[in-house]
């Protein structure tokens, strides 16, 4: 095996290595270079998250505009306090905003869906938001419909 | 009742003695300071030894894991109406698990065995006994370019190994199977996370590239030089690099995706 050859195999051998690397960050993670878009965060307390978690998508009519960073549990009134990052391009929601924990599909993955109010001030870094629809329960859902065919 | 009892306890002291010099001797051929300027032919030898050759095996089989992946993952969804989820079955199964893993066993199949049985036959003909002779140290001259080969090959292996087994995935849901492109690239790339999952992955394969190469290099070392002792080395190698392999996969998927 000639010196130069075997350069050039081991050469192409670590390109195609690093160049997998990079489909692997692109194409297959979808990772973006611009990762570090502006965002700030708002708050927003459930009574049920219902099965929420860390990355999920925070939509306005059904277009992503952040997603949910963190959960957590406020001790006091024993309400799901979610966390959520919205890119700072969709900052017109205004402080009476309504969300909602939606499901996509039948049996498909939790979200977050905002739906803009008609308040002059708009929601900055650190604001809570009250009026909030919980998660769909199927249980409470069902239980609900029995007690309701027994009262009839 | 005591030749018994004997028999244990010179098993147990031959096992600790041989991690001993498994330890000594990984120590002694990665310690001190590299020679850049006479290590790099030597590495870039054995780098086309065990990654350029390695190659064709890496990029066949993963082709057709992805494709069995796909073909057999489509089957089931299909019922449930989601095959658009294939994407991330393939994408994220690959690059947790089966990319690192399989990519592993393979190597210790193709490079771990060879390397054993490479490094015996030295020994068995005596030409690294003639290396220390002329005042060369085979430690640092036949057995450090070896295993960095190794631990810098086995992780390039697996990304190659993703990225094919990724693509042979769309190859079959996309253009055979008629599952909307649009969405099996974008449920993937929702699923995937680069952070988490990509290189939880890679971390994965370099606990894999150190394990399994330090098994092959020492077990040539270490071995009995007859052709006997090269056979048994040889099949131990590829023996203990698999059960090291699964075993260290649970533990570390338990470590990296478990909730504990």
């Amino acid at each position: 095996m000639h010196s130069k050859t075997l350069e050039v195999a081991v050469g192409f051998f670590m390109l195609a290595g690093l160049a997998s690397l990079i489909v692997l960050a692109l194409n297959v993670s979808g990772l973006t270079f611009s990762n570090a878009k502006e965002s700030y965060t708002v708050y927003a307390s459930f009574e049920n998250i219902g099965g929420l978690t860390a990355r999920s998508k925070v939509t306005v009519a059904g277009v992503a505009v952040g997603r949910v960073v963190g959960i957590t549990l406020d001790k006091d009134e024993f309400a799901g306090i979610v966390e959520m990052e919205i890119e700072s391009d969709f900052s017109g929601f205004t402080t009476d905003t309504t969300a909602a924990i939606l499901t996509a599909g039948l049996l498909g993955e939790k979200y977050i869906g905002l739906i803009s109010g008609a308040d002059d001030e708009y929601l900055v870094e650190g604001d809570m938001i009250v009026d909030t629809q919980s998660a769909l329960v199927l249980e409470e859902l069902i239980g609900q419909f029995l007690f309701n065919k027994v009262n009839e | 009742m005591i030749t018994r009892l004997r028999i244990i306890g010179k098993s147990g002291l031959d096992w600790l003695s041989v991690c001993g010099r498994s330890g000594v001797f990984i120590a002694h051929s990665l310690g001190g300071v590299p020679n850049l300027r006479k290590g790099m032919p030597l590495l870039l030898k054995q780098l086309y030894a065990v990654g350029v050759l390695s190659l064709p095996i890496i990029v066949v089989s993963g082709l057709f894991i992805g494709m069995v992946m796909s073909l057999q993952g489509y089957s089931i969804l299909v019922d449930y109406g989601s095959e658009q989820a294939v994407g991330q079955m393939v994408s994220l199964s690959l690059v947790r698990e089966l990319g690192p893993v399989v990519t592993a066993l393979l190597f210790a199949g193709r490079a771990g065995s060879s390397l054993t049985a490479e490094i015996g036959l030295m020994k068995a003909t005596e030409q690294i006994t003639s290396l220390e002779m002329l005042g060369v140290d085979p430690l640092r001259y036949v057995m450090a370019p070896r295993l960095l080969a190794g631990f810098i090959a086995l992780p390039l292996l697996t990304m190659i190994f993703n990225v094919v087994g990724i693509w042979g995935g769309s190859l079959v849901a996309v253009d055979w199977l008629g599952v909307y492109g649009g969405s099996f690239w974008a449920n993937m790339q929702a699923a995937t996370d680069f952070r988490v999952d990509v290189v939880n992955g890679i971390v994965k394969s370099v606990a894999f590239a150190f394990v399994v190469t330090w098994i092959a290099v020492f077990q040539g070392h270490d071995l009995t030089p007859t052709s006997e002792g090269i056979g048994r080395a040889t099949t131990k190698t590829v023996v203990y690099s698999s059960l090291a392999v699964l075993s260290l996969d649970f533990i570390l998927t338990a470590v990296m995706f478990g909730d504990f």
